[in-house]
């Protein structure tokens, strides 16, 4: 199988769905940066630049740093180790990892949804309400107000509404998976990652969080780690290939999915490893 | 075939131990509910011990046992717990992470008597005697009491809280704190909204049972404050200014009665142990009654916690 696995989505849902695909203000932007755990190196000399407003595909095989890249925007993957982080990670071109860094602030700007949906086994409504509350936002009717926007906009709302108060571990893994999104949204972020979000789904949870993310785009930076191919080339603007911790390559994912550049891109592209 | 054989005598043998341990509790409980209940009257259980304690009842022995355990839990669950959430949440798996936490476990592996002796030379010799001695104006802090006798089993029963609590709140998804994290929270906004809530109900039953454990301890309260024979109450009156009332308070710095010990000194010490047989089986009948209610509770709250797992 030497073609494309999949036409691009960009390619297929025509010029028009894509108005913006000009240049776009660099969000985060990685120089040189290098990521080890105890005993392990997870990333080299990776520099990339993640423009605002796109939604930004990272791909690779399993363990080529990936989830140790996107971790590093929100500094989560320094939790309960030691590790030594060298270059530097921007973000609106300050330094994530400069001396001083306010990480509680970070991490409101930059939202997480993990692998594995991981709702709080607490209600629907005190999961979405669980951010705003951490930061301030304590008063009913505003806390009533932002759960419906983020719902909403998750596009939850509609099959909870009339059960706020339910334990959200009875609702589906999609559904979850969706709640985990309107969490994050709650704070109000300008960045969102997401950890191969859909690896736990079927397709058709899967289709309505692609979905999502393309709505998404309009008012967030997204960055989606993703094993599956396909859905890179369905939801993303940019592609980057990773592989043994460096960055092989980076481009327009309908670039990188039709002439990629490398050849160790195309192999894995392709399907010949990975 | 030969293998059908082998299961059945593996299956035997698996019910028949169980059985066993079955057999031993029934005869052990049975004997005691039997032995005791003859005993058991309302003058027994509000009484206290007279004619050279041949006769009476054992009220003053049940206030004080339930005077030190209140007074343990008092000392032994704010610490224990703090200590489990740090050691868990907060000090990572440094080396000096695992020492503390290899010293805990092996803490809880020592023989009680050693607490006992433990308590005499620490709380009641160095910490009570420097009191008295910065005080001035007599013994007062450095004798066997309460006190030091509550200290001593809050010392013994925190390691196994420790233990139980750091189990309960390592059994907390770690994606439930990635989650919290990486939404914002300081780390005490994580402990406290999500691990807690989540762990309360482990920690409360493992705490139970640990303190039902130490209640029924003697070997550190032996030297460190319990007596022989003392028919009044530890309790002080308080006065209340102006009013001429005053209010009733235990006094940790008086010695005071527990079953455990009295069951001790009533089979050892006694010139007649067959006279005071009855009194014996009675005051263990208690003891275990106490304990059993304790360790109910646990299991009550374990299956409040379980129907209702979610809670807002």
């Amino acid at each position: 199988m030497a073609a494309p696995v999949v036409k691009s989505r960009a390619g297929a849902a025509g010029a028009g769905a894509r108005p913006d695909t000009g240049p776009a203000p660099v969000k985060i932007a990685f120089h040189d940066m290098g990521f080890s755990y105890p005993g392990r190196r997870a990333l080299a000399g990776v520099t990339l630049e993640v423009p605002e407003k796109r939604v930004t595909a990272i791909i690779g095989p399993s363990g080529c740093g990936k989830s140790t890249l996107i971790k590093s925007i929100n500094r989560i993957a320094e939790i309960g180790t030691e590790v030594k982080v060298e270059g530097r990670v921007l973000l609106d071109g300050r330094d994530l990892y400069a001396h001083g860094t306010d990480l509680v602030d970070l991490r409101r700007r930059v939202g997480m949804v993990f692998q594995k949906p991981n709702p709080f086994p607490k209600s629907i409504y005190e999961n979405v309400a669980f951010g705003p509350r951490l930061h301030g936002g304590d008063r009913r009717a505003d806390l009533d107000g932002v759960v419906e926007r983020s719902l909403r906009q998750a596009a939850l709302w509609d099959e909870v509404s009339d059960r706020l108060n339910t334990p959200a571990l009875e609702l589906s893994g999609g559904q979850q998976q969706r709640l985990c999104i309107a969490r994050v949204l709650a704070v109000d972020p300008e960045v969102i990652l997401m950890d191969e979000p859909c690896s736990a789904l079927d397709p058709i949870s899967t289709a309505r969080i692609e979905e999502l993310i393309e709505q998404l785009r309009e008012r967030y930076t997204v960055v989606i780690v993703t094993h599956n191919m396909q859905q890179a080339a369905r939801v993303s603007d940019r592609t980057a290939f990773l592989l043994n911790g460096a960055l092989v390559e980076v481009g327009e994912t309908e670039r990188i999915f039709t002439t990629p550049a490398d050849r160790r891109t195309e192999d894995y592209i392709t399907g010949r490893f990975g | 075939m030969r293998r059908a054989v082998i299961e059945h005598l593996a299956l035997g043998l698996l019910r028949g131990m169980t059985m066993m341990i079955l057999l031993a509790t029934v005869l052990l409980l049975g004997s005691i509910a039997v032995g005791g209940a003859r005993v058991i009257t309302w003058e027994f259980l509000a009484g206290e011990p007279t004619e050279g304690m041949t006769r009476g009842g054992i009220f003053p022995a049940i206030f004080g046992t339930i005077c030190i355990t209140l007074l343990m839990i008092v000392m032994a669950l704010p610490l224990g717990v703090c200590a489990a959430i740090y050691m868990t949440e907060y000090s990572g798996n440094t080396r000096t992470a695992r020492l503390i936490r290899a010293s805990v476990n092996n803490l809880a592996g020592v023989p009680s008597i050693v607490f006992g002796l433990f308590g005499v030379g620490f709380f009641i010799l160095f910490i009570g005697r420097s009191i008295d001695a910065v005080r001035g104006g007599g013994l007062l802090f450095g004798q066997p009491a309460m006190l030091w006798a509550a200290a001593t089993l809050a010392v013994l029963v925190l390691p196994v809280i420790i233990v139980s609590t750091a189990e309960a709140l390592t059994a907390v998804p770690r994606s439930h704190r990635e989650a919290s994290f990486a939404l914002g929270a300081t780390r005490w906004q994580t402990v406290s909204r999500v691990v807690l809530p989540q762990a309360k109900a482990g920690i409360l039953t493992g705490s139970i049972l640990s303190i039902s454990r130490g209640a029924g301890e003697t070997a550190p309260i032996l030297f460190t404050g319990c007596a022989y024979f003392l028919p009044r109450l530890p309790v002080v009156h308080l006065p209340v200014p102006l009013t001429g009332l005053s209010i009733p308070m235990i006094n940790p710095l008086d010695q005071f009665m527990e079953l455990s010990y009295h069951i001790f000194i009533m089979a050892t010490q006694s010139t007649d142990a067959a006279v005071t047989r009855p009194i014996q089986y009675g005051t263990t009948l208690v003891l275990v009654g106490l304990t059993v209610l304790l360790n109910l509770s646990a299991i009550w709250l374990r299956a409040r916690y379980r129907r209702r797992p979610v809670t807002r």
